[in-house]
């Protein structure tokens, strides 16, 4: 059986991209993708201590479950709001979008 | 309590309230924006008492409602009154056990409550006769005499609540309830006196009054705190009708003069309070000028209650005057002594004063006070019965000259009018005669319609008052036999007698001074009359003075006529059985007078009833005879021409008759000595105290804080304003340096999040391994 560990390391692995890509990347749609990345990584450490640690408690998969509704309504209103930007600044390049600020 | 109204220990508990509350419902009825306004909103132009002057005309629904509110009032008082006598003479067995009584508890504090209430015994039995039939007959007199006043409403309202007061005064069952009636009329005769308030000379007697009276009432109330000190009551039942009571305040020292007992230091308190009241030398100076009110005020005042409630309140206190002496058998205690002299020095005094005035109204003031000098030395050497016989006769009579002089006066005033308007016809004809007109206007200007030198003749006009007037006039001059003020003088004269025969120095005293006043008393009584009624008119305005016709006139002499009724009648209850033929008439077995009344004392105070004996009679029918033959050879055989001077300067020499015209220059000796050294007391308090140091510590202590105040000034701007606005500077300062961080990169902040995360976990990380580590 794979050991628990290698479940989290790709789970961190698939984390330190989405944030390398949350951080570095200037599109907004890539921000995106990149939490998206996060938040699956999270999942994936979600299922795997609850299948290794907790198997009787279900909290692990519907902790994961409810991830996946946030993570949908969070990409629905994200790509809403970069399509909004857009509309206004004909760009979905975050650094231009800098106005709440000092 | 039930109220039953047979029963006679209640019912006195309403008769003052049909007054009082005339006087209540008068003033929340009648003012000038309600529904029965005082005034009608029109100025109605001549007032009757001062020249040139507009007033607003009296409203006819308000004059109606004051006239028909109070009229109800005092005859309800009136027929209560009566109730209560006829019920009370229906026990006649229980005189001289007890009394009718009934009482409340009021302000209960702590321990004990200072109880309240109504008590009926003989003397307060014929008070109740004197005082209501009195006060209406001025009620009614009032309708007439204030009949042009715009004020009525007022005049019926306060004289309400005067009646009501001395009602109060007479049915009250303590000291205390007494002295509330006595300061109740002491308001009320210091804004009725001050009635007229626009002349300069009735405000200024309202003032004097009011202040005389006050001096003595601060004494008099002094004395009932000592009585209430020494006793714990204040109740007439448990004081006068309690021997124990009344020899342990006479067996008591005073707290101070040491040489007085308790009861005499009480005594001469409460006695100092008449003395104000009743208006005794040296405190009677505020009566004469009381004339400024008008002329029912004067009756109210003179008659029937303001001065005979000083006297009431003595007599009524006399128990405990006496207290410790018997001036029946020579022993005279203090205050009894303090009353004789007073009175018998003020009886003189004061009617030698009357015989120069000049002023109709200040004749009959200055007979008052005589005539109140006369009860008080009666009541002085013990002739208790005579001294509340006295008072009650002389209420009427007094009533009625008052209200008689007031008709006088009255119709001078219409024959003033008269003569104005006469004038102002013939003016209109004969503009050209400038020399009549001259003369008529000098001439009305200095008119002054209570001088009796501007009088003479009006019995012709005026026949109604003449007679009744003359009624008056000899029942104050005690005209034998007919009078009433013969029967109570006579009976004083007996009892000063009665002493003079035992060897009694004060009875001695008190027999000459007052045969001397009532010399007098017949005298200027029949020089009044004279100047006034007799001889040829010495004006126009004496030939036209009249009353006028209808309803006024009607008003004005219905009174009188009821008064001399009683005038002439009111002594018959108290002649002496053994008098020849009137003592077989009047009181065949015994004097229902004085065995009525001497059952307000307990048995051993009681008076003996002098004997009959003929040198006080004598001596009453020759001093009252001879002052009236005397007046009659000056003032009637040879009747005062028109600008003729007073024989009675000749006789008495002209300096001695300016000093007793103006009143041995008592006034302005006290001005000198009292009120000039007050105002200049004032006057330095005022400069020296109040602007010197008052004002001097006050400015200095003002200037004090002013400085305090600047410090703190200065302290509050550095310190607390440092402070305070430098906490806000310095957030603001801090906020504007870390708001930099905020650069609007979301991609910045998601990596100090990053960070951040990483220190905490490092934190975490590290806290736990070396948690893990120490445990």
């Amino acid at each position: 059986m794979i050991p628990l560990w290698m479940f989290l390391l790709v789970a961190a692995a698939l984390f330190c991209i989405g944030a390398y890509g949350v951080l570095s990347r200037r599109n907004a749609i890539a921000i995106l993708m990149g939490v998206e990345l996060m938040l699956n990584a999270v999942n994936i450490n979600l299922v795997a201590f609850w299948r290794y640690l907790t198997p009787l408690n279900m909290s692990g998969q519907a902790f994961a479950a409810f991830v996946f509704v946030v993570a949908a309504a969070e990409a629905a209103i994200g790509l809403a709001i970069i399509i909004a930007v857009y509309r206004n600044r004909r760009s979905v390049v975050v650094e231009d979008v800098n106005l709440l600020k000092w | 309590m039930q109220f039953d109204l047979n029963d006679p220990n209640i019912l006195p508990w309403l008769i003052p309230a049909g007054p009082l509350l005339a006087f209540v419902i008068i003033v929340l009825l009648t003012n000038r924006a309600r529904w029965l306004p005082a005034t009608s909103p029109e100025y109605g132009g001549h007032h009757p008492d001062y020249e040139g002057m507009e007033v607003p005309v009296v409203h006819a629904s308000s004059r109606v409602a004051s006239i028909i509110v109070g009229m109800s009032g005092a005859v309800t008082a009136l027929l209560l009154a009566l109730a209560v006598v006829t019920q009370v003479a229906a026990y006649p067995e229980r005189f001289g056990k007890g009394v009718f009584a009934s009482s409340v508890d009021w302000l209960a504090t702590g321990a004990g409550a200072f109880s309240m209430g109504v008590l009926v015994d003989p003397l307060t039995t014929i008070m109740l006769i004197m005082v209501p039939i009195a006060v209406l007959c001025i009620f009614i007199y009032s309708i007439g005499y204030m009949a042009h006043d715009p004020r009525q409403a007022r005049f019926f309202a306060l004289i309400s609540l005067f009646a009501g007061a001395m009602l109060t005064l007479v049915v009250a069952d303590n000291l205390l309830l007494l002295f509330v009636g006595w300061e109740v009329m002491g308001l009320c005769s210091y804004m009725l006196i001050g009635f007229w308030f626009e002349k300069e000379s009735a405000y200024k007697a309202a003032i004097k009054a009011f202040t005389t009276t006050r001096v003595a009432d601060v004494i008099m109330l002094l004395g009932i705190a000592y009585l209430y000190a020494e006793t714990g009551t204040l109740s007439f039942r448990e004081i006068l009708y309690n021997a124990e009571v009344l020899d342990r305040l006479a067996s008591a020292p005073a707290i101070i003069f040491g040489s007085v007992s308790a009861a005499g230091l009480i005594s001469i308190f409460l006695i100092i309070g008449t003395i104000g009241k009743s208006a005794q030398f040296p405190l009677h100076v505020w009566l004469p000028d009381a004339m400024e009110g008008p002329t029912p005020v004067s009756a109210m005042i003179h008659a029937a209650a303001m001065v005979s409630a000083g006297i009431y309140a003595i007599i009524r206190m006399y128990p405990l005057l006496a207290a410790g002496g018997d001036p029946h058998h020579g022993e005279f205690t203090s205050p009894l002594l303090l009353m004789a002299v007073v009175g018998a020095v003020t009886a003189l005094f004061s009617a030698t004063i009357a015989v120069a005035q000049n002023d109709v109204k200040r004749v009959l003031a200055y007979s008052t006070i005589s005539q109140l000098g006369f009860m008080m030395a009666a009541l002085g050497i013990g002739a208790y019965v005579a001294a509340a016989f006295h008072l009650i006769t002389h209420a009427f009579f007094k009533a009625l000259l008052f209200m008689a002089s007031g008709s006088v006066i009255h119709g001078m005033e219409h024959g003033e009018h008269h003569v104005h308007e006469h004038a102002h016809h013939h003016k209109a004809h004969h503009a050209h005669d400038a020399h009549a007109e001259h003369d008529h206007e000098a001439h009305h200007k200095h008119f002054d319609p209570q001088d009796m030198m501007n009088m003479g003749g009006l019995r012709k006009t005026m026949p109604v008052t003449f007679y009744t007037f003359l009624i008056g006039g000899l029942s104050l001059a005690g005209f034998p036999l007919i009078t009433a003020g013969f029967w109570s003088k006579d009976e004083i004269l007996a009892d000063a007698w009665l002493g003079v025969t035992h060897g009694y120095g004060p009875h001695a005293l008190v027999f000459v001074l007052l045969a001397l006043a009532a010399f007098l008393t017949a005298f200027y009584t029949m020089r009044q009359l004279g100047l006034t009624f007799w001889g040829e008119p010495r004006t126009e305005e004496a030939k036209h003075a009249s009353l006028g016709q209808g309803a006024v006139s009607i008003t004005m002499t219905l009174p009188l006529i009821v008064l001399a009724f009683f005038a002439l009648t009111a002594g018959f209850v108290g002649v002496p059985p053994d008098f020849p033929l009137f003592g077989a008439i009047f009181s065949p077995q015994t004097n229902p007078f004085f065995d009525f009344v001497k059952y307000t004392l307990l048995p051993e105070f009681q008076p003996a009833k002098p004997p009959f004996n003929w040198i006080p009679v004598l001596t009453s029918f020759v001093v009252a005879l001879g002052g009236i033959y005397a007046g009659y050879l000056m003032y009637w055989r040879k009747p005062l021409q028109a600008g003729q001077e007073d024989p009675l300067i000749s006789i008495l020499g002209r300096p001695l008759h300016t000093t007793l015209r103006n009143k041995y220059y008592l006034d302005e000796l006290y001005h000198a000595l009292l009120i000039v050294p007050s105002q200049w007391l004032a006057r330095v308090v005022a400069e020296a105290l109040d602007r010197g140091v008052i004002d001097g510590v006050l400015a200095l202590i003002a200037r004090v804080f002013t400085w305090i105040g600047d410090l703190l000034k200065v302290l509050n701007t550095w310190l607390i304003d440092g402070v305070g606005d430098g906490i806000p500077r310095l957030i603001g300062q801090f906020g504007n340096w870390i708001r930099r961080a905020q650069t609007g990169r979301v991609q910045q902040y998601l990596l100090f999040v990053a960070l951040a995360a990483l220190v905490i976990g490092i934190i975490f990380v590290v806290s736990t391994g070396l948690l893990q580590a120490a445990g």
